[in-house]
Order: C-alpha cells, then structure tokens, then sequence
C-alpha cells in the first residue's frame, strides 16, 4: 500500500493532469453529433498513438549491442507509427466527405 | 536549452489534442481539427527524437529510429488510402490493435531493463539495503505497476482488436460456449492475481519474476481473445470503442513511466472520451457495460432461436410495384442499414434518391444512431455517395416525420426499426430506442433473406399488413428500383 502512496505523491502533478484531463474528454465528447461519431472514434485512435513518443525513447537509450530492447523498441516503433499515420490519415479521408457538400 | 523547448512543445502538442477533439466534434471544424491534432502529434514526435535527453545524454540509434518511422509511415499511409469506406470500422480496429501492441511492447523493453538493474545488484553482493535502495529509486514498485497496467491494458487490447477486425471482415466466427464467462471472470482473477504477486517478489526473486511477467503477457493476451469472441457483430462498435479507450489508457500509463505529460494528455483524453462513446453507444443498444465487460453478448441469439417460432406470413412486393408506389408517393423516407454498407449501396442508393427527386418525391433518410456498423458509420457512407447532409434525419426528427411519410424504403436494417423494442418486454433489445417506421403508410423492407438480425431475433415488423418485403442483395434491387423507377 505505502509504495502506491509514494508513488502517488511523486507524480502529483500528473495525477491533476489525469483528473482534468478525464473531465475534459468527457465534456468534449458529451457534445459530439452522432454523425460524427466514426470519425471521432477514429481521430481517438489516432490520437492514443502518442503511445509512440514512448517506443522512440525506449529504442533511443537503448544500448546498441542490446539486440532485444532495439528489435521488440523497433516493432513498436513500427506499430506505433502505424497508429499514428494511418489513424490520422484515414480520419483524413472519412472527413473530407462531410466537406463542402453541406454548401 | 533543448529540455525546456521540449517542455513547451509537449505543451503546444498537449493543446493540440484538446483543441482537436473540440474540433472533431462540430461538422465544420471537424476536418482542421483532425490536422491540428496530427500537426501537434508530428511536433512531439519529431521535438522527441532530437530533444530528448537520459540522464543529460542525447537519444541514440537514430537509424533504427528513423527505419521504423519510416516503414510504419508508408504501412500507415497505404493502407488508410487504400481501404474501402465500408471496411472502415475493420480498419480503426486494426489501427487500435497496434497502439494496444507498441504499448506493450514498450513495457516488456521497460520490464527487462529493470530485470537487469536488480540482477546487476544482486550479482556482486547479496546485500538486502542495496535492494531496498533500488526499490526507492527507479525500479519502485509504482514504476513496475505501471509497466504492468500498461502491459496488460495493451496486450487486451491488441488481442481483442485483432479479433473485432477478423469479425468484422467476416475471418472470425462468433463462438462461444458454456461456462464462458466464468472463465473469463477466472482468466481476470488470475491476471490480477499474478500481477499483484509479482509486484511484491520481482525485487527478491529476479528470475521467477521474469517469467511471471510473460505469463501475465500471454494470459493478457489470452483474455483479449476470451473478451471479444463471444461477442456479435452487432456489438462491435461498443466494443471497439471499448477498447479504443483501453490504449489510451495504455498510452497515458507510458506517460506516467516517462513522466511525460503529452502522453499523459492524449491518452487520458482518449480514455475518457471513449468511455463515454462507449457508455452513449450501451444506452442505444441497451445494453449494460457490465454485460460488455463480462463478455456476454449473444445470449440473445440462443433465447431467440428458441421463442422465434410464432411467426405469421409475410408478404413480399414485386419491383415494378414497389417503383409504382415510391414514385407517386409525396414523400419517401430511406431507412439504411448493415445491408447497404455491405452491398456497398451507397452510390446507387444516391441515384435512386435523385430519380425520385425529379419526379417531385421528397426523400429523406432516417438514421439510426447504431445502424450500421459503427455509430455514424451510415452518415460516413452516404457522405461519400455525396448526399446532402440536410436530408440526414437524426432519429428524433425521423420519428417526428414517419405519421406523414406514404413510403418507408428499408435497405439492410433490421434491430433499429424492431418494434419489439418498445412493446415486448421480453425482447433483449426491449428498451432501445428504434425508428418508428411503422407509423408511415407502407413500408418497404429490402432483405437478403428472413434471416434475423445481428441481435438474432425474430422482427414483427415483417408481418405486419402494411410491410412488404422486396429480397435481395441491397445493390441489385436498388439498380433494379432505379430502372423501374425511370420507367413509371
């Protein structure tokens, strides 16, 4: 129990980031019209491939005779860069279909 | 220098991601807003790779780095361009699957560099205060409970979106047996159980805790498995969002491990805004999130195989009648469903609308918030069919205009217009709210068979007198319908 109220107090000020943050998602999404839902969900999954920010720092200290640490960080890297590019690109192409056409 | 321009530009990223998502959510904005949050991401990602520093040192292996951005792009890149508008839901899946994956990847990486510290320590002397410093440092057991959290949240995750995607794109079977959910529930307890263990001995005992770890890996991905199989198609979207909002959980507990707060932020976002996507979607369908959880979607299908015998005739409708009666209707409102999306009748369907058009009919199109197969999946569709979004009735407005509509056309829907939704308490979808197309003068139902819905059970609304059935698949009998239309 102790070790999970250090670590509590060590991060604080991310715990207030994840608390606002919650709110925030939940107030954002609460407005959203049900046509735009797909796209939403799928601007979300783009957005969660910020996951890889943490691969590139894994593979970036890790040491380079370490071949395990470089081959798994570089999948993730790959997986991740997947999740970013492709999410953000095909929200892209869903939302380049609502445009114009409601002139 | 480099740290706090770094600082700012996680903030800046931060930022972008609300702002995105604020965007995301109105009609106008939506398309900046999704290159806001992808210009914040590019920034981070590129700030990280040359700013970041360990222990004052620059990040090195840049060839890898740079190799796997580069192959992950192009992967990325092709296949979001390439994919069908109607295959979308498989893709966001995929793409969930991925994030799920890199999280746990990026906690398997952490685990063994901290298996090494304390094998290192353990190596030259057996000194119990030597460990005891290191469980202060960075190998506290809230740093170990997050790359667990992570691990685990990720593994479920990646697993149970390759089983939504295999679902989806038709590779997977639903399946299920008896006892499921006890074994699901166990397979948890056991996670749990496992991960609460090695919490307490992964600083003693190194080499036991290193296979409890890849233990808990496999039965993660194990439950991911148990999680999504049992669960109809007709439930997927609830539970890709689900599970979408899983990896941005993953994500946010990497921000935790590297204390970096745009990860935090996006992940955090995600999670919750998910949630609430998801929870919205459970109250369309009626169904409950613990439902959800336990895995126990499909029940339904065995209750209605068994209660679906009393059924009266039905009748079906010629296509040169179902033109006649279109046609000199005032106006006709389209019901779309999985069928078309299926079909791939979007285009035609568009056709059809504009032939009645000219003719002086007025059509509109009802669509349910479920229909289809991810919320808004239908608007997506007939968006790319390029229909004006005014003619898009959202279920109230639809509601409101079926007792003056002479025609209803349904394409592929079945659940959302079920009226045992609202009058058989009995029903499993009783409660969810339905277009009333019964309401209207007659109503057309373009099936491929009478087969049951994806809810599996029985539809009244096919037998009832003023219901006529037109069979076939949604794109051949809406080509037909057009011709038979130009000819009236």
């Amino acid at each position: 129990m102790e070790y999970i109220f250090a670590f509590l107090h060590q991060h604080i000020d991310l715990i207030y980031i994840v608390i606002l943050s919650i709110f925030l998602g939940v107030e954002v999404i609460s407005r959203v019209p049900s046509v735009l839902h797909t796209p939403l969900m799928s601007g979300a999954n783009a957005i969660h491939g910020v996951v890889i920010i943490g691969a590139i720092i894994v593979m970036g200290k890790a040491e380079p005779d370490n071949y395990v640490a470089l081959i798994i960080g570089f999948l993730a890297v790959i997986l991740g860069t997947i999740n970013v590019v492709g999410g953000f690109v095909v929200t892209d192409r869903m939302l380049e279909m609502f445009k114009g056409k409601r002139k | 220098m480099g740290s706090s321009i770094l600082s700012i530009i996680y903030l800046i990223g931060s930022v972008t991601f609300i702002l995105g998502l604020k965007m995301l959510s109105k009609p106008d904005t939506a398309r900046k807003g999704n290159l806001i949050a992808a210009g914040g991401m590019s920034l981070a990602i590129v700030g990280t790779i040359f700013l970041y520093r360990v222990n004052d040192a620059p990040l090195h292996n840049y060839g890898w780095i740079f190799s796997g951005l580069l192959i992950g792009g192009v992967i990325g890149v092709l296949s979001a361009k390439k994919v069908k508008m109607t295959a979308m839901p498989e893709m966001v899946s995929m793409f969930n699957g991925m994030g799920g994956a890199c999280a746990a990847l990026i906690s398997i990486v952490e685990f063994n560099h901290i298996h090494a510290l304390i094998r290192n320590l353990y190596a030259p002397v057996s000194d119990d205060h030597l460990v005891l410093q290191l469980l202060e440092s960075s190998a506290s057991r809230g740093t170990v409970l997050v790359i667990l959290l992570s691990l685990v949240i990720g593994a479920v995750s990646c697993a149970g979106s390759i089983i939504a995607w295999g679902k989806l794109a038709g590779k997977v079977k639903d399946f299920s047996f008896k006892g499921q959910h006890l074994l699901n529930l166990g397979v948890l307890a056991l996670l749990v159980g496992l991960s609460a263990w090695l919490l307490m001995i992964f600083a003693v005992s190194p080499g036991t805790g290193i296979l409890v770890f890849y233990i808990i890996f496999l039965l993660a991905l194990f439950y991911g498995v148990l999680f999504v199989l049992p669960i109809g198609g007709a439930d997927m979207p609830v539970v890709i969002s689900l599970l979408n909002s899983f990896t941005g959980v993953a994500a946010a507990c990497g921000g935790f491990l590297y204390s970096n707060p745009v990860m935090l932020t996006g992940g955090i976002l995600v999670g919750s805004a998910g949630t609430i996507l998801t929870i919205l979607m459970c109250k369309a369908m009626n169904r409950s999130l613990k439902n959800v959880l336990i895995g126990s979607f499909g029940g339904g299908g065995a209750v209605a195989a068994a209660g679906g015998k009393e059924q009266g005739s039905y009748k079906e409708i010629s296509l040169s009648d179902a033109a006649v009666v279109m046609a000199y209707a005032n106006k006709v409102i389209i019901v779309p469903g999985y069928g078309l999306a299926v079909a791939q009748a979007q285009h035609v369907c568009h056709e059809l609308e504009k032939m009645l058009e000219e003719k002086g009919v007025e059509v509109k199109y009802a669509i349910h918030p479920v229909a289809g197969r991810m919320p808004g999946h239908m608007n997506v569709l007939l968006a790319e069919a390029d229909v004006p979004y005014e003619k898009l009735l959202e279920m109230e407005d639809a509601n409101a205009e079926f007792s003056t509509t002479d025609a209803v056309l349904i394409l592929g829907a079945n659940d959302v217009v079920n009226p045992a939704a609202k009058n058989d308490p009995a029903s499993p979808i009783y409660g969810m709210p339905i277009l009333e197309v019964e309401n209207a003068k007659v109503v057309i139902v373009n099936k491929r068979s009478m087969k049951p819905g994806y809810a599996g059970i029985e539809n009244d609304l096919f037998f009832q007198p003023k219901t006529s059935m037109l069979f076939g698949d949604a794109k051949k009998v809406l080509q037909d319908l057009l011709t038979a239309v130009k000819e009236v």
